[in-house]
């Protein structure tokens, strides 16, 4: 007795085969994605292997094996020699028996179609096919896969492509306090050499200890309490050049100084904040930081008494307008979130004459995020 | 309830707590540091802070009114409630203090997910932080009514809803939340009302020649004990020693030390401020043995604490004892139910009432508000409508229920790499459900007597191997499933801070 149902359920033969196909394919490209590394290999080989039906299957960078799946393991050692040969020619190559010495009798492996990795025009490995004999179908197959694994490979690069632009804002940001700032501080440092050598002593080590926070290498986050105290050096190192012209209300409250935060994503609102603050002509300015308490989260608070912002110009620069000088802004509303998802985005407050409020709302737990 | 009672004190104390704990919520904030000198940030809460904030928060009516009450009607043996609510610091020291504290988590379901990567164990979690959290507002609010009946003489429901309108009203306008000072100012004030008046009255016994309680010495029950006796006692240290580690409003408060040092070191401290402070309820319970023993036989023995110095003392010194003592009990239920709300408000508006209803989404703020008021007016009303268990045993129940699922949950999380998500969320059910139900049986059966009685009144004895067990088989039977990242993440758990490691 037939099961009709089942039949119709799952379609014609060729339309099985098609799912197993497209399903072996799925199983693969979440290791793919990773880029081409042994683990990567390893992993994705089996589910390449299913594709393809051949009695054994390698995936090669360059110059050596990553990962092989199938019988007639001793031919593993040549898969090196064939990857260079192939890379120089830089397409997809065939290779008999002369080029795949065997003493193992009955052994099924006679041929080999070798297929290049290509990630955005550059060879990075190969996809090995071993068979017993060489067939027009096995090279298609080859040449597709090999093609299909590329576009994975190509969007790995993707992927790690945008952390590295991540990075590189960060580094760009920390290269960004820098100039003009570290000129400042040493020209107000010096005037207190003479007059006051104690506090120019002070300074110039709070100095080397900003500096030394600011070009931290390792680790995207921090704690709320180191930020803020590097904030705090910040602070006094303005303070010694503005004098009484910069005044400064701290309200911490001590509960969320352990929270995880993403590194220098505060000091850049207060280096802004300091900007306007000041612009507002005679008296000087008021910045207030508040970091509250709110359960769940934490809600940090950078505020000038300066000249504000025309809000459109605040919108085009956090979506990123590199034409603006508030590129910080930006790029701190980018990185929170990225980290703790769009609902944590910066909040800004401002109007023409009306001062500047910048909002950051950290969650005290996410996961992946910790200092 | 009491003919004739000068309600005029214990109204005094009521509404003086009341007012300044709305005072000190509304305008709280005013006394966090305001300064503008610097460093402010090097200022981490010190250890001995934050352990007389853990103090206040978790110094609950069951220990303010409960245990003196229980020591009244039971005697000796009821002395393991005090020592066990102090030993699960211990075990919470030794155990699970500090990695709990470097997982960076600030809930347990927070820890849940970070340790096993997995929504589904976050969800059974916050299921179980409300239940467990519900069940412990549960005996506050009837404590509440207590409170009032007995000092004031006001109507039982009275208590429990000025207490949840209190609790609503500071939650809400967010106030006291987590102040560390605030609850901190609480374990000392509950320590003070019963310092006092305990001393006024040992010297009020000394003076009336030292006599001792008649019929036999003061350890014997003077209800009738049962046989299972030997059984409800080791359930009931299985309870409280392996319970204390899974409240979620206690777990919160982790979270504020800077690291895994200040978190050994805060429980250490809290370890001795409870050492002293349960020294005292128990000479409440030998001193009613010998100056009120009607109470216990008319079954209002919660109310010891606050009618034993107007039992002993006569006037004005009385009154003035009375209103102490009524303050620290009102402060007891404010400040437990506060860091409870908090704590269950928050669970809910994360993962209910954040959540997308009918293609409308609440923000944060709003969708706390209305976390909170589900968090206290659910327990509320189960305060007015449940059968009064004792403030003590249905604190005990929470603490059955927290031992039997999260105390598995922690302890394999922390210490045994091999625990899978399929296999704690297996564990949390069987702990859940056998701790409920039991719970539900014992809220239904008004007069316990026999075998099945005494297992469902004190579970933990059988719940917490239960889920233990159900925890470690289903792990191994799903060991294809061990989280990937499970071994850096136990790296970061024991690796003390000041150990240059990549963590990543």
């Amino acid at each position: 007795m037939s099961r009709p149902w089942r039949r119709r359920h799952l379609g014609t033969e060729a339309d099985r085969a098609t799912f197993r196909t497209l399903h072996s394919a799925s199983l693969a490209s979440p290791a793919l994605r990773e880029g081409l590394t042994r683990d990567s290999a390893e992993r994705s080989i089996r589910h390449l292997h299913a594709l393809l039906g051949s009695p054994a299957l390698a995936l090669t960078d360059t110059a050596e094996t990553l990962a092989w799946h199938g019988g007639g393991q001793h031919h593993a050692d040549q898969c090196p020699g064939l990857a260079v040969a192939t890379v120089e020619r830089g397409s997809t190559r065939m290779f008999d028996r002369g080029d795949l010495p065997c003493d193992v009798p009955g052994c099924l492996i006679r041929t080999a179609i070798v297929s290049p990795l290509v990630v955005e025009e550059r060879v990075v490995g190969t996809l090995q096919v071993f068979a017993a004999h060489p067939t027009a179908g096995l090279a298609r197959a080859a040449d597709e896969v090999s093609t299909w694994v590329s576009a994975q490979l190509d969007l790995a690069e993707l992927d790690a492509s945008r952390t590295r632009l991540m990075e590189a804002e960060v580094r760009a940001l920390r290269a960004q306090i820098s100039p003009h700032f570290i000129y400042n501080s040493l020209g107000a440092i010096a005037s207190f050499v003479r007059t006051d050598p104690d506090r120019a002593r002070e300074l110039l080590l709070e100095f080397a200890d900003f500096t030394r926070y600011s070009f931290r290498r390792h680790g995207e986050y921090t704690t709320l309490a180191e930020e803020l105290r590097s904030v705090e050096r910040y602070l006094l190192l303005e303070q010694a050049r503005f004098g009484d012209r910069l005044r400064v209300t701290l309200r911490i409250a001590p509960e969320v100084l352990p929270v995880a935060v993403p590194f220098l994503c505060i000091q850049p609102l207060v280096e802004n904040a300091v900007r306007h603050g000041l612009e507002a002509a005679e008296g000087g300015g008021h910045i207030r930081i508040v970091a509250r308490d709110q359960g769940q989260e934490c809600v940090i608070e950078v505020e000038d008494d300066g000249v504000g912002e025309d809000p459109d110009i605040v919108r085009r620069a956090l979506a990123g307008d590199a034409a603006l000088d508030s590129i910080g802004l930006g790029n701190v509303d980018s990185r929170l979130r990225n980290a703790f998802g769009d609902d944590f985005g910066l909040v800004v407050e401002t109007a023409q004459g009306a001062g500047t409020k910048v909002v950051v709302r950290v969650p005290k737990f996410a996961p992946g995020v910790h200092a | 309830m009491n003919p004739g009672l000068d309600a005029a004190p214990g109204i005094v104390a009521v509404t003086l707590v009341t007012v300044a704990t709305l005072v000190i919520g509304t305008w709280g904030l005013r006394f966090s540091r305001t300064t503008s000198d610097f460093f402010v940030a090097s200022r981490t809460v010190r250890p001995r802070l934050n352990a007389s904030a853990i103090g206040g928060e978790y110094l609950s009516a069951a220990s303010f009114l409960g245990v003196a009450g229980l020591v009244l009607t039971f005697g000796a043996d009821m002395l393991w409630y005090p020592v066990g609510w102090t030993a699960g610091y211990l075990v919470l020291l030794v155990l699970v203090a500090a990695p709990l504290r470097r997982s960076g988590a600030y809930t347990l379901p927070d820890f849940a997910e970070a340790r096993l990567g997995s929504r589904g164990v976050r969800s059974v979690c916050s299921v179980l932080v409300v239940a467990v959290g519900w069940l412990y507002l549960l005996p506050q609010f009837q404590g509440a009514g207590i409170t009032l009946s007995s000092t004031v003489g006001a109507p039982t429901w009275l208590g429990p809803i000025i207490v949840g309108m209190v609790v609503l009203a500071n939650v809400t306008s967010g106030g006291m939340r987590s102040i560390t000072f605030v609850q901190a100012f609480q374990y000392w004030l509950k320590l003070t009302a019963l310092l006092i008046p305990v001393t006024v009255l040992l010297a009020v016994w000394a003076g009336d020649s030292a006599p001792t309680a008649g019929g036999g010495t003061w350890s014997v029950p003077l209800a009738a004990g049962g046989g299972q006796g030997l059984y409800v006692t080791y359930s009931l240290i299985i309870a409280t020693f392996l319970g204390t580690m899974g409240l979620p409003h206690v777990v919160v408060r982790f979270y504020t030390n800077p690291d895994g040092r200040a978190a050994r070191r805060t429980t250490l401290v809290v370890l001795a401020l409870l050492g002293v402070f349960y020294l005292l309820p128990p000479v409440y319970g030998a001193l009613g043995r010998i100056y009120a023993p009607e109470l216990a036989t008319a079954g209002r023995s919660d109310a010891l604490v606050l009618e034993l110095p107007r039992i002993m003392l006569d006037g004005p010194a009385g009154e003035l004892l009375t209103g102490l003592v009524t303050a620290g009990a009102f402060a007891a239920f404010l400040s437990t139910s506060s860091g409870l709300s908090i704590a269950v408000a928050g669970v809910l508006s994360q993962d209910v009432t954040g959540r997308m209803w009918g293609g409308h989404r609440l923000g944060g703020v709003a969708a706390f508000r209305l976390g909170a008021v589900v968090a206290v007016t659910v327990p509320c009303i189960v305060a007015l409508a449940a059968p009064n268990l004792g403030v003590a045993r249905a604190v005990g129940l929470a603490f059955a229920m927290a031992a039997s699922t999260f105390c598995p949950l922690l302890l394999l999380g922390i210490w045994w790499r091999r625990l899978t998500s399929v296999g704690a969320i297996a564990g949390l059910v069987a702990g859940g459900l056998g701790s409920g139900v039991a719970i539900a049986w014992t809220l239904a059966v008004s007069d316990p007597e026999g075998w099945a009685d005494t297992l469902m009144g004190q579970p933990a004895a059988w719940t917490v191997p239960l889920a233990l067990v159900t925890m470690v088989v289903v792990s191994l039977l799903t060991a294809a499933r061990i989280p990937a990242h499970t071994g850096r993440f136990l790296v970061r758990l024991h690796t003390p801070e000041t150990l240059d490691l990549d963590r990543g």
